[in-house]
Order: structure tokens, then sequence, then C-alpha cells
């Protein structure tokens, strides 16, 4: 399971490769290649937030161990999106990126949605989460949502016009917090009574 | 009305004659490794293959700029035409179903001789190529080899009163444009013009490119073209110019003001809220360039705005 997964998620790299070497990436390749690596670090993204409501839902409980492949997949297509930008939309021009952190909303909430990965990515390996003990490790891993709740501002600010697309991203997003909603309810209502004792 | 006159045009604007048959550069291939693969390879394919009408009687303009010209097929293939679809990619196929006959353009407003001018008209009129550069408020641009005649000209036919200010022109709205249904922007789209910017010789009504008629993605069956404003000022597939005492609403203005404003001259100084206007992508080409003030017009059309604070009027 976990290969296919790991073929299917390399599959859009695959794609934007194929394409440019038969100079089929259109007219502006590199808006193409821009927008798709940022649409699918938010469908990694979506993906690993979703195994777990989607888990509870199902009782597939297998999914999860899918879902660490997800985020660092969406880690993977994040840096391939922010190197895009770097290299081939700014040449790497710090002062020139810099301004444009400083003054334009929608890439400040998308270099904190990216920063935001970086920990994330770092510490998703067996040995980190023992290191920090699970309770640390899960509280970390939160920032999750906060890195998707961005990178849906990220996209919604950017379009010029037709926020349709965009929306349905932060849509699903909001279903999927929504989701997370009763069993967030239910571990405080558990943890109440322990208090007490 | 100030309206320089047009011999005092840059030289380097002017095509010499060697120069003129068209050309393609080959863009070098930079940057290492995958990308340079990648993005290199794309303009050895320009070979261009032009499938439709072509326009005859085109006489050489007298604007024409000697950089290299965009590829048909990415100029034909790479539209904003929201009337079918807010994708860029998308008007090349959708288009094809615009009706372009029957057509007429209504003229009218503060005119002596108001009149509906059927295209047969508008085709007949002398006509002349204009190779231009086009710079897209999204940070890309292109250089476009139009063919059409002076806007001034078809004025002529209508006579504007002293009242006349400003004109108005109206995209066609058809059953046959999908994008209609989504009110993304107020429908039909209109833009508009102060009198004098659209009576400067270097605003004309495109009928063709590349020396072919006007390919539906890209406006047909006619066009306004003002090369030293941003895009979408370059209004499509026209069925209605009005001249006009007072400023028109346009259709980015009324969906945006703090966004686009009335003049939308290009202007690098003047960042979009959102990103920086400063540089462009050239079509074709893998580096970007710096935007020049007014398109690189500003010889031509800069004593239009003496006196006005271009960020304010922006």
């Amino acid at each position: 399971m976990k290969v296919i997964a790991f073929v299917a998620a390399l599959l859009p790299l695959m794609r934007l490769v194929v394409l440019g070497v038969t100079d089929e990436l259109g007219a502006n390749p590199i808006e193409v290649i821009t927008r798709s690596t940022g649409t699918w670090t938010m469908v990694m993204l979506w993906i690993a937030l979703g195994i777990t409501p989607v888990r509870h839902l199902t009782g597939w409980h297998w999914l999860v161990d899918l879902r660490r492949m997800a985020g660092l997949f969406a880690a993977f297509y994040g840096t391939l999106h922010l190197t895009t930008y770097v290299w081939f939309d700014q040449f790497f021009d710090v002062p020139a990126m810099w301004h444009d952190i400083l003054k334009r909303p929608f890439i400040t909430v998308g270099v904190a949605a990216f920063l935001l990965l970086i920990p994330l990515a770092i510490t998703s390996t067996d040995r980190w989460q023992q290191r920090m003990g699970t309770r640390n490790w899960l509280r970390l891993h939160r920032l999750a949502y906060a890195c998707a709740i961005l990178a849906a501002l990220h996209f919604v600010w950017l379009v010029k016009r037709d926020t349709r697309e965009a929306l349905v991203y932060a849509g699903i997003l909001g279903l999927l917090l929504a989701l997370r909603l009763p069993i967030v309810l239910r571990r405080r209502h558990r943890r109440v009574p322990v208090r007490r004792q | 009305m100030i309206i320089r006159s047009t011999d005092d045009i840059a030289p380097s604007e002017i095509t010499p004659q060697a120069v003129h048959a068209r050309r393609r550069e080959l863009m070098v291939a930079l940057g290492a490794g995958l990308a340079g693969g990648v993005l290199g390879a794309r303009s050895a394919a320009a070979a261009e293959t032009p499938q439709a009408e072509l326009l005859d009687g085109v006489t050489r303009g007298r604007f024409a700029t000697s950089e290299a010209q965009t590829t048909f097929k990415d100029a034909t293939s790479y539209n904003n035409y929201y009337e079918f679809s807010t994708d860029k990619y998308s008007p090349a196929g959708l288009a094809k179903r615009l009706r372009v006959r029957p057509w007429e353009v209504v003229v009218d407003g503060e005119v002596a001789r108001p009149r509906t001018i059927g295209i047969d008209e508008l085709l007949r009129l002398p006509r002349e190529e204009r190779i231009y550069r086009m710079r897209c408020v999204e940070g890309w641009s292109m250089v476009i080899p139009w063919v059409g005649f002076e806007f001034a000209r078809l004025a002529r036919l209508v006579e504007p009163t002293s009242k006349a200010r400003y004109v108005e022109f109206i995209t066609a709205s058809q059953d046959t444009m999908p994008g209609l249904s989504y009110r993304v922007l107020d429908w039909p789209y209109g833009e508009g013009l102060r009198l004098d910017e659209a009576m400067h010789p270097l605003t004309i009504m495109a009928i063709g490119m590349y020396g072919q008629v006007l390919p539906n993605q890209n406006g047909a069956p006619i066009r306004l073209v003002v090369p030293w404003k941003y895009g979408f000022k370059s209004a499509k597939s026209i069925v209605h110019i009005r001249f006009t005492a007072t400023q028109p609403g346009t259709a980015w203005n009324k969906a945006a003001a703090n966004e686009y404003g009335f003049y939308s001259n290009v202007n690098p100084e003047v960042d979009h809220p959102r990103w920086s206007q400063a540089t462009e992508r050239r079509i074709g080409e893998f580096r970007k360039r710096p935007t020049l003030p007014f398109n690189g017009y500003a010889e031509q059309v800069a004593s239009l705005y003496t006196g006005m604070d271009l960020r304010k009027n922006f």
C-alpha cells in the first residue's frame, strides 16, 4: 500500500517532467510549474489532515500509516513551489523577495506556511517522536492546521478575481476542521474528570 | 487635444526593411540541470503554421518594434478572455463557438453622425501592420504583429462633437460565451479611454494579427489595441463604441477600484497592490526583464499626461 501511495504521490511531479521534456507546458511554463507544485502541496497537506477524521468515520485504521508520507510530500511539493519562486520568479533577488514578503499579504502567508512545515518535516521521524514524547510531538504537529489555514489564505489572496477554485480548497479545509471538532471536544471531556481525581 | 506629430518616433521603434521579414531569435537556454533543459527547449519549437485566412493588402505600419515576436502558437493559446473562461488556456478552444458573422459595430454618443457599421465595411478600410509590445497586468508580456487601422480613422466616420471627451468600448455578450454565467465581472465587458488617448496614432482597431484574420480567442472580429496600457484596456470583440462627455465605467475598475485604475498605463513605479510591476516575463523567455514606463512608448504618449500625478491616476 505504501509503495502504491508513494508512486501515486510522485505522479504530479512526473507529469510536469514529461510535459517539460515534450515542450507541452504551454506559453508560460514557469507559471504552470508554480501553480502545479502549489496545488499539490495543498492536496498532500489536506490528505494528511483528512486521514484522522476519515479513519474515525470509516474505521480504516491502516490509513494512519500514510499520514506521515502525505505530510512529507506536502513538504516536498512545498519546497519545489518555493524553489520555483526563489529561483525562476525572483532569480535569488533577496531584497526583492524581502520586499514581497513584507508588502504582499499572499506572499507573507505563503512563506509563513512553508516555515511552519519545516519543523514538522524535521520531527516526522519515529526517533524525534520518542525524543519529544508523544504528547509534545502531537502538540507540535497540530501546527499542520495553522499551516493549512495559511496555505488556503495564500491561494485565495493571490487570485485576481475568480476565487472559485481557491474557495473549494478553503471549504474542504473548513470541513476537515469541522470534522476534527467532535474529536477535540471528546478528548477535552475525557480530560476534565481525570484532572479532578 | 494633444496629438504629437508621428514623425518623432524613436529610431529604435522603426524596423529596418532587412529586419522586417519575420525572424526568430532562439532563446539562450539559461539555468542548469532540469530547468535549463526543460525551458530551453521551448522556443526552438517556434515554427508557425498559419492556418487562418490571410489578410491581403497589409502595408507596413509606422510603429513597429524590432524585438522578437511572440510565437503565433503562444499568442493564440494563452489568452485572457473571461467571457469564455478565467483560465488562460481555455479560450483557444472555447472561443471557436464565437459567432463573428454577421457583426456590426454601433458607434454613437457625442457624434454628429451616429452609425451602425458592418464588419465588412471596417475590413475594407486600409490596413497596416503594427508590431507592438503587449504587457499584461499579471506580469507577462508578448510582442504581437497586429493588423488594423488607427482608431482616429474610425472616429472620422462619425465626427465626434466638441462634447465628446471620452470613448467607451463594449465587448459582445453572446450565448456562445460560457463565462457570462458567472458574474466575475460586470458584463458586458466595458473599457474606456480619454478622447486624446483614443485619437493617438498608436491606438488602433485590430482586425488581424500575424498577417491573418484575428483568431476568435484574440478578440475577433475587431478589437481595440492600446499598447502603452495594461492588456485588459484593449477590449476584445467590440460591438459598441460610444463617445461620451463623462468618464465611462470600466470592467476591472468596477470589479476592484483599488487594483485597477481608469488609466492603467503600464508603470513599473506603481505596483499592483498584490504584486510588483517592476519586471515582466516576456512569453518565450526565461529571464524576467524590466518593465518600461508606458510599456516603452513614453516618447510617444508621456505628453498626454503632463502635469498628472500618475501614482494617483494609476
